[in-house]
């Protein structure tokens, strides 16, 4: 997502207590779903907020395993990012990409006003 | 199997390969071949509710392309087959929807790799194919187009999230369609509607072009009637891709070569965690006969441990939704895709456009992942899913020490009614127990028909090392020579068989 430069106070998230089963609560929903720049209703909250509490159960259930020592693994093949030379590869194809835009003028993004 | 049919078959009963074969000599045309499968889209297709795109007028088009093709001599194994593609692969032209009201009005600016390999090879591209909403569910009831039905029996799921690509092979309606998979979504439809499904090393197919659900785990791969189909068809996907930067620069042999090698000594390793509590009796039972095939072609079978199998499901939960929740703030409603009505502010868009675009599930995995990944929970969650994650990848080499591939089911149960589990979440998680630490450990598997329980087909799921597609490809196909499980034909499907 762009940088939203319109809000830049982020609430903060209710800091964590113990990594266990407490589950998730209902002001929590609410700070992550404002991070993930979700719009939530009071009545997604609680189902949302029953529904990521049984989830968050089942995820829980890792804290079980000892993992001291052990390296986190982000590519299963212990491979690393390629590199490539930095050359303009890309044509310009402005008008194409365009096309989906929900809003535009002169080849631009139409996007709410941001700065007063 | 291997006997000559009394009946000459029709174009529908024949696979890819044989479909090849019949466009090569001239005993049918593609344009022929081609309405033949949009007929049947137009009617049974639409019954299921498989596709959420045909391209009548593409297909023929380049149906005729094909037959001039063949006419010329200027063929691949490929020329002429009428394919179709799950709809998270960009096809330019052509709306690519992801199952998703995000993207329903997305008419793709460019090409995925996969299915511009298909096209360069010649094949035909019928349509695009219905999913749970990107990529995210294993029942087919995550769409935006409605959920797809089973072909076998229509109250009943087909699996996901690649469900209308494994019933329109079910029920004949292209000659093998494209899959993806991210912990389990092309091997538990294929389980669930009968039919041949293989999910390549991660790295082995590019990415590019795919709708990303979650980047370390996303394969794309064949979903067909046969290994040898499947064989044909990984032969186009499969390839280094510079466009995608985590594709593997290894050669890639030809599938279709090995596939008569014998399987004499080959070791088959059995996860003692893959016969427990979950897996329901009739489906082990079908399991272990399919074994005994393998043991009288000559296979030896041991007992293995994959301790950490449990674990697989809770680590998966984690890293999928967070790489998720990274790859989908991409939807914000300012380039491309769903735009509330009237924003008051960028913020109001934001939140608007992604809460209306985004269904139920989807919102749900965002909201976890970016939980598992929010300031002091990063630890917690993701990083120690990553460490569970190198456990089960070294679970897994250490299992493939002792044996050459591993076998199972790939999925606890056969195919459930539609709407059984859709309001619970961890339920529907568990039904991925068998297939998700394969992609953790970025594995090559597939799953093969091995039978029925109740009317509905069960597969069985083949495991190799990182790269050996081949040999899966290879135990599919002697399996399918002394079997006809993959020959079945759901009740109904026939009608029009006439070809």
């Amino acid at each position: 997502m762009a940088i939203d430069r319109s809000n830049s106070l982020e609430p903060e998230m209710p800091a964590p207590e113990k990594i266990d089963s407490q589950g998730i609560s209902a002001k929590q929903v609410q700070s992550v779903a404002h991070l993930a720049r979700l719009s939530i209703s009071e009545d997604e909250v609680r189902q949302t907020t029953e529904k990521l509490t049984a989830i968050m159960g089942l995820i829980d259930e890792m804290q079980a395993v000892n993992t001291d020592g052990i390296e986190p693994l982000a590519n299963p093949l212990d491979a690393v990012q390629r590199l490539r030379a930095d050359e303009v590869t890309e044509t310009n194809n402005r008008e194409q990409l365009m096309t989906n835009a929900p809003a535009k003028e002169d080849g631009l993004f139409l996007v709410p006003k941001v700065i007063d | 199997m291997n006997e000559k049919p009394l009946v000459e078959k029709s174009l529908i009963e024949k696979s890819l390969a044989e479909l090849s074969r019949s466009l090569k000599a001239g005993e049918v045309s593609s344009v022929e071949l081609t309405q033949t499968y949009l007929d049947r889209i137009n009617t049974l297709g639409s019954d299921l509710n498989a596709f959420i795109t045909v391209c009548p007028d593409i297909a023929l088009e380049q149906a005729k392309a094909a037959d001039e093709a063949i006419a010329a001599g200027n063929t691949t194994p490929l020329t002429g087959i009428p394919l179709a593609h799950k709809d998270l692969f960009c096809t330019q032209g052509i709306k690519t929807s992801c199952g998703s009201r995000m993207l329903d009005n997305f008419i793709a600016p460019y090409e995925s790799t996969v299915t511009a390999n298909f096209k360069a090879a010649g094949a035909v591209n019928l349509g695009k194919l219905n999913m749970d909403e990107f990529a995210m569910g294993g029942a087919n009831e995550n769409s935006y187009y409605g959920p797809v039905k089973n072909p076998w029996n229509h109250d009943m799921i087909p699996g996901g999230s690649s469900g209308g690509s494994a019933a329109a092979v079910a029920a004949r309606l292209a000659a093998g369609t494209t899959g993806t998979d991210t912990g389990g979504s092309i091997r538990q439809p294929a389980s669930m509607c009968g039919i041949t499904g293989i999910k390549p090393t991660y790295g082995r197919v590019s990415r590019w072009g795919m709708v990303a659900f979650a980047s370390s785990l996303d394969q794309a791969g064949p979903m067909a009637r046969t290994a040898e189909d499947a064989a044909m068809m990984l032969n186009v996907m499969a390839g280094f891709d510079p466009k995608d930067s985590t594709c593997m620069d290894r050669a890639v042999p030809d599938y279709t070569a090995t596939l008569n090698e014998p399987l004499k000594g080959l070791r088959i390793g059995l996860p003692k965690e893959y016969f427990a509590e979950g897996l329901d009796n009739k489906v082990e039972q079908v399991v272990r006969d399919a074994i005994k095939e393998y043991e009288k072609l000559g296979a030896t079978v041991k007992e293995i441990s994959l301790p950490r199998t449990h674990h697989s499901v809770a680590a998966y939960y984690v890293i999928a939704p967070a790489e998720a929740s990274a790859n989908l703030s991409r939807f914000d409603g300012a380039r491309f895709g769903h735009r509330c009505e009237d924003p008051k502010d960028l913020e109001d868009m934001y939140k608007r456009s992604r809460a209306e675009g985004f269904g139920r599930e989807v919102k749900n995995r965002i909201l976890v992942g970016a939980y598992a990944l929010s300031a002091g929970y990063y630890d917690a969650y993701y990083a120690k899913a990553q460490k569970l994650r190198r456990m089960i990848r070294d679970d897994f080499m250490s299992a493939f020490n002792e044996v050459d591939v591993i076998m199972g089911p790939t999925a606890p149960t056969p195919a459930f009614p539609i709407g059984d589990k859709t309001d619970d979440p961890v339920a529907m998680y568990l039904g991925d127990i068998f297939t998700i630490s394969v992609n953790l450990a970025g594995l090559p598997a597939m799953s093969v028909p091995a039978g029925m329980v109740d009317g509905l087909p069960v597969g069985l799921q083949i495991i190799a090392p990182h790269f050996e597609e081949a040999r899966l490809l290879n135990a599919g196909h002697q399996y399918q020579q002394v079997t006809d499980w993959h020959l079945a034909v759901p009740t109904g499907i026939d009608a029009g068989m006439k070809g």
